[in-house]
């Protein structure tokens, strides 16, 4: 298998009893999908238009944990766009949105049951939605920078 | 009372700079320091709330805080302090008693700064522990004086004995003072570490009952979570006398924090204030003490250490030969630097003595008497790192407790605000929110790294001073020499001057 | 200014050899002194000493007690202490011979003498208790007066000086010993001092010991609650107590008291039977403070034999052999072959493990 294989049969989990609500991993993942990657200054301070967060911190004091795209065995989203523009890797399973594709119709919001798909008002009309951070091939930013642990990724079972 | 005199004690500095709005200081300050003030789009702190804890400095993804002390200073005055003066606000506008939390923060002298080791060079040779074996496992309990060996066995089986891998145990910190998850973390670290940790006088959580064999079940004044079951769930059982920060006070944990699960692990009604009486209401003599020690071990079958600790004060080795003699398998001295959950300030310091000098009184004292080797010691109060552990040991004790330590190896950063409950690192805390903030494998992880590296550390000790066992380092005070002492205080240490 | 033993600690590193006739078979000093001369260089002239056993055959049944004075005022207040606590069937000047290397010796004494039986009465003890607790007496409350040696039938004989002229000082090669052992000291800050020379002795132990125990205060105070008083601080001392304490007034086996010395480490407990790891685990717990550490090689001599140890990570040298009757241990292996050029075994021991050489007939130390 390669790299890119290896990693996407990953997923991430969260644990929401040491979930703490700090959205540390909504302000890293926003910088990992700007175009300043890892630079959260120049991200917040330089761009009026910042990628959505793909992670979103649910909570309900004293729960909380990180919500992002399960990247469903049967996604509900691919099966509800009519472009073809969300889809699953054959190989990673990795649920995926074509931005070039997608018109910004939001059916799969709809569909999703989740609520982990976002409407990006200030980038195109497109949906928002975790990628797993495949196009860096590195740790999710949203795990990497959790100060609790409260997300991990492991592979999938 | 709305007009305060007590200005704010720090100053919250945010780097406008680097600050990104991302208000994760709002959402970690249980103090309400940072607030996000939507129209102006900035954040703003109130200082007055700010207690130092360094949580939101540590959280800040751009570093943009800094915590400083505040520079507005009171006319320089050498009898009245800053901190007397605000005390003496805070009293008139309380009328309170002054609570703190942690150890004795006043600066007399910490005599461990004043001992130096010694190393081989030349006439022996020093031990590379990375080479050679290197052992600093203990057994803590009562020893007989004689070994009865009959035809190549043991005639009659030694008392019970903690085994630990190495002569450090985590002090009793009751659940209640801090976290479940702080407890759960101890738990875990004692028993991947092959140590022990010490339940305090809060009982023990049901789901704790697992780490039993390096647990050391504490029964205190007020008797809370004690029943047979628990004094069986441990490998010791300890009786707690007094207490290093605040010997001759018992505890109080507010009803407020005495919710289901402390009521069921201490066995009180929720809600109900947990009050641990100045002393135990049966024990008001050594004679009596002696009672306590044996209904234990009759309790448990003669099948556990019975450890009784004591805070350090000035009769303190009197009273630990007197422990020895009624039955104590271990004596737990704690300083007058030990750390607390709460405590008055005024009885944190200035009561008690320096466990420096307790140690070696008592040491001195129980050879004098030839019952040393009765008991263990154990030393507690302010232990801060393998070097004061290499030096109590060589004092004669056979192990130290570390509270203060290992609460900082798991994120506590001394603010001495554990009374309040609202311990933003969910350590001293029961406020569900922040207790999460405590990832029990985190901090078990952090705790079995200082204890492996102080391991490390203390074999490099050994070794420099040609010792390949930490039982040859016990009272072995020629391994010490004072620096900067009186010789009234090298006296009490027993050990001579630096260049002796 | 420098200071002698008993007011200051003084390490020090040397030579050491011991031979033995395992028949109780006497033989003159010639050759212990042959042997320690040969490691001339592990001393530097700062002390040298013999014990010798089956030395006083006419006597054997009183303690010999070989003192050293500073002054006559302190041999007269010994004398009236010992008169007081013993009979005195013979009291004499211990012969020497003028060794130009020798200097400035003190007042070599000796006397032949049992307890008087009243006061051993008195004291409640059994007799050799009784003699152990003069000993200690003397040695810490007689100033100028040190007891040289207090066991029947033996003596120890040391001095200021390299341990051939010592030898030859003290006359050796007209004594006959069945044990002789010997040792060369190699002090490092001291001028040394007659009393400081090994081997040290208690009732009829000695002990020769090449090393620096970095355990010495541990095992002094420990040694220190059942009343020993170590007066000398110094390694040797300890070792002696320590052997009288675990053999002669805690009762171990030989080999207990060795084990407790040099004790296995944890990691060979761990892997013992039950059984034998329960008495491992017993001796560790209880003995702690009797563990040796550091490097040393000693040889304990008794009336009834000679015993080597090691330390159990095996810092010092230490060599035996054995031809015919007889058994030699030494530092090392050419101060064996110069008196036993073609020995029947030579070994040396591992660290920790003990060479146990008694007298034919005799079971246990």
């Amino acid at each position: 298998m390669n790299n890119l294989s290896a990693a996407a049969k990953k997923r991430i989990y969260a644990k929401e009893e040491v979930c703490i609500g700090c959205r540390l991993c909504e302000i890293y993942c926003i910088a990992a999908h700007s175009q300043y990657r890892d630079n959260l200054i120049k991200t917040f301070k330089k761009l009026t238009k910042r990628p959505l967060p793909r992670i979103v911190v649910e909570e309900e004091k004293p729960v909380s944990f990180g919500l992002q795209c399960r990247h469903c065995d049967e996604p509900e989203c691919v099966k509800a766009c009519i472009t073809g523009a969300m889809h699953k890797d054959t190989e990673t399973g990795i649920v995926t949105n074509d931005i070039e594709r997608c018109i910004g119709c939001w059916t799969c919001i709809l569909a999703c049951p989740y609520g982990v798909i976002k409407r990006d008002y200030q980038n195109k009309k497109i949906a928002s939605k975790c990628d797993l951070c495949m196009e860096s091939n590195m740790e999710p930013a949203c795990v990497k920078n959790c100060p609790n642990e409260a997300l991990y990724i492991k592979a999938s079972s | 009372m709305s007009f305060s005199l007590l200005t704010p004690e720090f100053i919250v500095e945010r780097n406008d700079e680097r600050c990104i709005r991302c208000q994760v200081c709002v959402r970690q300050c249980a103090n309400l320091v940072h607030m996000y003030d939507q129209e102006e789009d900035r954040i703003v702190a109130d200082d007055s709330k700010c207690v130092n804890c360094h949580r939101c400095v540590a959280l800040c993804p751009t570093r943009a805080l800094t915590i400083r002390r505040n520079p507005l200073e009171f006319k320089e005055n050498a009898n009245w302090t800053t901190s007397a003066i605000r005390e003496i606000y805070k009293q008139a506008e309380t009328g309170g008693i002054l609570l703190t939390g942690m150890g004795n923060d006043r600066p007399y002298p910490v005599y461990w700064d004043h001992m130096l080791l010694n190393a081989s060079q030349v006439t022996n040779p020093s031990i590379d522990p990375l080479r050679e074996p290197m052992e600093l496992k203990t057994m803590l309990g009562r020893k007989p004086e004689v070994l009865n060996v009959e035809d190549g066995k043991v005639k009659e089986k030694l008392p019970p004995q903690l085994k630990l891998e190495i002569p450090v145990m985590f002090s009793a910190m009751s659940f209640g003072s801090i976290s479940f998850n702080t407890c759960q973390a101890l738990a875990m670290a004692a028993s991947e570490a092959g140590v022990m940790y010490n339940t305090g006088e809060g009982g023990l959580h049901k789901d704790l009952r697992k780490y039993g064999k390096n647990t050391i079940v504490q029964v205190a004044s007020g008797r809370f979570g004690v029943d047979v079951d628990y004094l069986q769930a441990g490998a010791a059982i300890e009786i707690k006398i007094g207490q290093g920060a605040k010997p001759g006070i018992g505890g109080h944990l507010p009803g407020e924090k005495v919710m289901a699960e402390i009521s069921q692990t201490r066995m009180i009604p929720i809600g109900s204030d947990a009050i641990s009486p100045a002393p135990h209401h049966d024990i008001y003599s050594i004679e009596d003490l002696r009672q306590l020690i044996y209904s234990l071990k009759e309790a448990t079958d003669y099948q556990k250490p019975v450890s009784v600790k004591i805070a350090a004060v000035h009769n303190v080795a009197a009273i630990c030969s007197g422990i020895a003699r009624a039955g104590a398998d271990i004596i737990a001295i704690d300083g007058f630097r030990g750390g607390t959950g709460a405590a008055p300030l005024r009885i944190r310091d200035n009561v008690g003595i320096p466990i420096e000098f307790a140690l070696a009184a008592v040491d001195t004292r129980l050879r004098e008497e030839g019952i040393r080797n009765q008991v263990s010691l154990v030393c507690a109060g302010g232990i801060r790192n393998s070097a004061d552990i290499i030096k109590a040991i060589a004092l004669g004790a056979d192990a130290v407790y570390i509270g203060q330590a290992a609460l900082i190896a798991i994120g506590c950063h001394m603010c001495q605000k554990c009374y309040t409950g609202k311990c933003n690192w969910g350590i001293a805390t029961q406020d569900p929110n922040l207790v999460k903030r405590l990832n029990p494998e985190i901090a078990a992880r952090r705790l079995i790294n200082l204890l492996h590296a102080w391991t490390h550390e203390m074999k490099e000790m050994l070794g420099g001073m040609g010792i390949n066992a930490i039982e040859s380092l016990k009272g072995n005070r020629l391994m010490l020499r004072g620096i900067g002492l009186t010789s009234r205080e090298l006296d009490i240490l027993g050990i001579k001057a630096a260049g002796e | 200014m420098l200071r002698y033993e008993g007011k200051i600690r003084i390490p020090s590193g040397c030579a050491i050899s011991g031979i033995m006739n395992k028949k109780g078979q006497p033989f003159p000093g010639d050759d212990i002194i042959k042997s320690i001369a040969l490691m001339h260089d592990r001393s530097n002239g700062l002390g040298g000493g013999f014990a010798a056993y089956g030395i006083y055959p006419e006597y054997k049944d009183l303690y010999a007690i070989h003192m050293f004075y500073d002054h006559e005022g302190a041999k007269a207040d010994v004398e009236m202490f010992l008169n007081q606590h013993f009979k005195i069937e013979l009291s004499e000047r211990i012969p020497t011979r003028k060794v130009s290397s020798i200097k400035n010796p003190p007042i070599i004494w000796r006397y032949f003498a049992f307890p008087r039986g009243d006061k051993l009465a008195e004291a409640g003890l059994d007799e050799s208790e009784y003699v152990v607790r003069c000993v200690m007496r003397i040695n810490s409350d007689f100033e100028g007066a040190f007891v040289v040696s207090s066991g029947k039938n033996m003596g120890a004989f040391k001095a200021v000086g390299y341990p051939e002229d010592v030898g030859d000082f003290y006359m050796l090669d007209t004594y006959r010993a069945y044990i002789w052992t010997a040792h060369g000291r190699f002090p490092t800050n001291t001028p040394g001092w007659w009393g400081g020379a090994h081997p040290f002795t208690l009732l009829d132990w000695s002990v020769v010991h090449n090393g620096e125990i970095s355990s010495y205060d541990a095992n002094r105070r420990w040694l220190e609650m059942f009343g020993y008083k170590c007066t000398l601080q110094t390694d040797t001392e300890a070792i002696t107590y320590m052997f009288d304490l675990l053999i002669r007034r805690h009762r171990l086996p030989l080999e207990i008291a060795l084990t407790a010395m040099a004790a296995p480490l944890w990691d060979e407990i761990e892997r013992m039977e039950p059984e034998q790891q329960e008495l491992m685990i017993s001796i560790r717990a209880v003995y702690g403070s009797a563990l040796i550490n550091g490097p040393f090689s000693i040889i304990l001599g008794c009336k009834n034999g000679i015993i080597a140890l090691n330390d159990r990570i095996k810092l010092r040298p230490l060599t035996a052999a054995t031809k015919g009757d007889f058994v030699f241990i030494a530092s090392e292996e050419s101060a064996i072959r110069t008196v036993c050029p073609r020995p029947d075994a030579v070994w040396t021991p591992m660290g920790g493990e003990p060479v146990i050489a008694l007298l034919e007939g005799v079971e246990d130390i």
